[in-house]
């Protein structure tokens, strides 16, 4: 028994691309476009046209690029500007460990793309930190062993600072209830609450 | 150990903390590597049968590719396609080949790497492959195929002591069947690989790995490289707990497809590709049956156990192993075999029997005692082995007892009213359960090499690992007290096959074995540091070792009359450096005793009256783990023991759908790993006594003793809560209906 793959939509993004070049050039010189279809160019050009500007501020630098579209704030930060400390977990928004602060609020920045950062105003944990001098959260992350791997860290102490920022670090439930799209599949739970829990009550700025 | 000050055992914060909070941790996708590739793998779309063709076309032809890699194009490894069935004598059959043929074996099997110069260009292309198949029915229901059911090739699958009649005399047998759910590893970070061809005979590969030695060995195996030029780098493990104790398609993948392209590739899975593609722990159908006379002594046990494995590979966990060992019974009788299907091969998982293994036996146990009407806790007492029940060699240590009195006193077990569905919270059902775990603890042969430099600052390095649990953190610990050098002077380096060869991160080993090795690594340096003391000063000449001390970075003698930096005694000596490397392995004396962690666990559950939602309210975690090294990273480890635990109880399930062998639950939307708001308050409790026979530093292994049991614990609690026995797991609300 034979079997085709199902339709992919991700077909239809360049052929698309293809036909409108070929209406285009139409009107204009048909026969180099068709010559250019033919022999890929316009997969060259669309590649180039298609790109996108972004100017954004990461981390108090703000950075003007063309970036590809498709490209989602986590691998913009990762791939492109090699801040690996925001961690790639699922990449589908469920495990919390690429969280960053977008203008001040969390925010999974898998599910983001990110040309829609544009003049936005981005943390991430390289950004938090005072020099030398660890944000609060980082200390306490520390002092209470608030993670084991340190995989999902940097997006648990992201999320730990908004969760306080938002006000719901009000009791050890709240931070628990509110810190649960965070996965630590370490089990480093408990920890994770008494640091929160001590920065709250601490009352340092976050 | 050092006399002024005993670091082992101080809940130290953990020495890479710092890198570890503010994202400077480099984890294998991380490295900065100049002309870096991507690859992305195209999953397969059935579960058996022939890829018939594949259209690459379109995919070569998108911008920025550089390759599309099939089975008919792919470089092929040298030891890979040499024709012996298995190069791996950790498991049975051969290992699965990515790109090796037109044989599909499992659901999801990659097809094709599509590479190109940036991530969305290759995760485009990979989307672009065409593949046509041949389909055949695939067998995925381990129950529907248990006449299948083989026979491992592993030794002694089988077990018999006594007489397998006894239940005949016994006044109350009992029988029942248990079954365990596919639980998947799902650490935080996907498992990822970077391939760097440094021309034809030499590759350093960055990677998820719980032994960069083993790594080694499988990848020189595959190209038929000398060891030596496999240089395998994995500094910091985003969570593994035995799905990386192999290599996997991820890194052949890269190896592959960086030889094709003649440039430097990074290969990372998507979530959904790391449910079947780097292993899992198998699903359990398990049998057993339990003769005792009325005061609830054991006449006999027979437990048997079924897990499913590949059709291509056998993956054995013996489940019945802490049967044989766990209480004391002259007549047991044990069986497994395993269930070959049409999926990817199962993998080493946290207490890969123990866990499974201890939900029946644990289970059955606790039904036995409302037969009985003997408390739980005093039904295991009774039957406590005072040595191994199995060989009847002593126990090198065994604080199970105190486990059992010290866990009951914080839990309360004391209040528990006997009666099932007798205790209430609002429209809450309140239970109590407890159950035993044991692991096996060892010590396997590792080095470490121990280099003390003239600024009087220490580096010792093994090629173990660290998936999370802070063995540079400990390892610098025991380097302090054998060298009295203050553990903020001292460096750990591990992660790297270029060190000295050592045991990997798993089976528990990791302190016990490199801990060790640490241990006499720092002894011998210090000895050799007397050496170079005595010849500078004559008056020593004759002082016996004993006589000296170490600590604050010193030697001493111990009435004071020399004390000198080790920084200034090499100075004098016009040494740079001075270094030593060691073999370590356990005694001779050690052979002949039988070593085990142990844990007691209690827990309170709540099971809502109305809606049958559960919840854990709260756990007592009693170990017997030997020494505690780091009271503050051990403390975490359990935690991460019982937070597995309670998703093994309640949450986490995968599912295949069996019509098409395809994986149905493959996201981590679908596949509930406990969250915060899951767990509960935990206390866990060591008991904290030395074994010095099995290991100089008295530690028996902590990563894997805190999840044995816990889920039995909870079904016990969740039966005494509610009445209900549910004998699957996991537990979910529609099982108490």
């Amino acid at each position: 028994m034979n079997e085709q793959e199902p339709f992919c939509p991700n077909e239809s993004r360049r052929s698309f691309l293809k036909k409108s070049t070929v209406i285009t050039a139409v009107a204009l010189t048909p026969a180099a476009a068709i010559n250019a279809a033919n022999n890929h160019w316009d997969e060259h050009i669309a590649a180039a046209i298609e790109n996108v500007s972004l100017s954004v501020e990461i981390n108090g630098t703000r950075h003007t690029m063309d970036i590809d579209p498709r490209t989602s704030l986590l691998d913009l930060l990762r791939e492109n500007l090699h801040l690996t400390g925001t961690k790639k977990g699922c990449d589908y928004g469920q495990c919390g460990a690429c969280t960053v602060h977008v203008n001040g609020e969390r925010v999974l920045s898998c599910l983001t793309l990110a040309a829609t950062t544009d003049g936005s105003k981005v943390t991430t944990i390289e950004g938090l930190a005072n020099g030398d001098e660890l944000h609060p959260m980082q200390a306490a992350f520390i002092k209470h062993d608030g993670f084991q791997c340190g995989y999902c860290t940097p997006g648990q102490i992201m999320s730990a600072v908004a969760c306080i920022r938002e006000g719901h670090a009000s009791s050890r439930d709240q931070i628990r209830e509110y810190m649960s799209g965070n996965i630590c599949r370490c089990g480093a739970y408990p920890n994770i609450v008494d640091a929160i829990e001590e920065v709250q009550k601490g009352g340092q700025k976050v | 150990m050092g006399d002024d000050i005993k670091m082992a055992g101080q809940p130290l914060s953990r020495v890479d903390g710092k890198l570890k909070v503010t994202g400077a941790a480099k984890y294998a996708a991380e490295y900065i590597i100049p002309n870096l590739a991507y690859g992305v793998l195209a999953s397969g779309a059935i579960a058996r049968g022939r890829i018939k063709s594949i259209d690459t076309a379109a995919a070569e032809k998108a911008p920025g590719v550089i390759a599309i890699i099939t089975h008919l194009n792919a470089p092929k490894p040298p030891g890979y396609f040499g024709g012996k069935e298995s190069s791996d004598p950790r498991t049975e059959g051969g290992e699965y080949r990515v790109f090796y043929n037109d044989v599909i074996l499992y659901s999801g099997q990659p097809v094709a790497l599509a590479i190109a110069d940036t991530f969305e260009r290759a995760r485009y292309a990979a989307s672009l492959v065409k593949v046509q198949y041949v389909k055949e029915p695939p067998q995925t229901d381990m129950l529907s195929n248990m006449d299948k059911a083989v026979v491992p090739k592993e030794s002694d699958p089988d077990y018999n002591r006594g007489d397998k009649n006894a239940f005949d005399n016994a006044a109350f047998t009992f029988e029942q069947e248990y079954q365990t759910q596919l639980q998947v590893h799902n650490p935080m970070e996907p498992h990822a690989a970077i391939a760097v061809w440094e021309g034809a005979d030499a590759i350093t590969v960055y990677n998820k790995t719980q032994s960069s030695p083993i790594a080694q060995e499988d990848i020189a195996k595959a190209w038929k490289l000398q060891k030596e030029n496999v240089h395998i780098v994995s500094k910091f493990v985003g969570g593994a707990f035995g799905g990386a104790s192999r290599v996997w398609p991820e890194e052949m993948a890269a190896t592959i497809g960086a030889k094709k392209i003649g440039r430097p590739l990074k290969v990372v899975f998507n979530r959904d590709q790391l449910f079947n593609m780097v292993g899992y722990r198998p699903q359990s159908l398990q049998k057993i049956k339990l003769g005792a006379d009325k005061d609830g002594k054991l006449i006999g046990i027979h437990h048997e156990a079924y897990g499913n494995t590949s059709t291509y590979e056998q993956f054995t966990a013996n489940m019945t192993s802490l049967t044989q060992a766990l209480y004391a019974c002259d007549n047991v009788s044990t069986l497994y075999r395993l269930v070959p299907l049409d999926v990817s091969t199962p993998c080493w998982t946290r207490a890969p029997g123990e866990a499974p293994g201890s939900f029946a036996l644990e289970s059955a146990l606790d039904e036995l005692s409302y037969t009985l009407k003997i408390d739980p806790l005093e039904l295991r007492k009774r039957n406590y082995a005072a040595q191994n029940p199995d060989t009847k060699q002593p126990w090198s240590t065994k604080f199970l007892n105190e486990c059992y009195e010290r866990g009951a006193a914080q839990f309360g077990w004391e209040k528990r009213n006997p009666q099932p569905r007798s205790t209430t919270n609002g429209n809450w059902l309140i239970g109590y359960g407890m159950a035993t775990g044991i692991y096996g603890a060892w010590r396997a042969p590792s080095s470490a090499r121990a280099v003390l430099n003239s600024d009087g600052t220490l580096v010792v390095q093994s090629a173990t690992a660290d998936v999370g649990v802070g063995t540079a953190t400990i390892m610098s610990q025991i380097a302090a007290d054998a060298t009295g050098i203050p553990v903020e002077k001292i460096k750990f380096e591990l992660g790297d096959s270029r060190l000295p060869p050592a045991i990997g991160q798993f089976g528990s080993l990791t302190t016990t074995s490199v801990g060790s090795a640490v241990n006499d690594a720092c002894v011998a340096l210090r000895q050799k540091a007397i050496e170079y003391l005595k010849k500078s000063q004559s008056s020593l000449q004759n002082t016996p070792v004993e006589n000296f001390a170490f600590g604050d970075g010193k030697i001493k003698t111990k009435d004071d009359a020399v004390s000198i930096s080790y920084a200034d005694l090499l100075q004098q000596q016009h040494l740079p450096s001075i270094e030593v490397t060691v073999d370590s392995k356990g005694s001779e004396e050690a052979d002949k005793y039988s070593s085990y962690s142990y844990n007691a666990t209690f827990v309170e559950v709540g099971v809502h009256a109305l809606t049958n939602q559960l919840k854990v309210n709260r756990v007592v975690s009693a170990i017997d783990a030997g020494k505690i090294m780091n009271k503050k990273t051990a403390r975490s480890q359990v935690y991460g023991s019982v937070t597995w635990g309670i998703g093994m109880a309640l949450t986490e399930e995968s599912v295949i759908d069996d019509r098409y062998g395809r994986w149905m639950v493959k996201d981590l939307a679908d596949y509930h790993v406990p969250v915060n708001a899951d767990i509960p308050a935990i206390e866990v409790l060591f008991i904290d006594k030395s074994d010095d026979i099995l290991t100089p530093i008295g530690a028996k292994g902590l990563g894997e003793i805190g999840i044995v049991g816990v889920a039995a614990a909870i079904a016990n609690a969740v039966y005494h809560a509610t009445g209900k026995r549910v004998r699957d797991l996991p537990i979910t609300p529609d099982k108490l209906v």
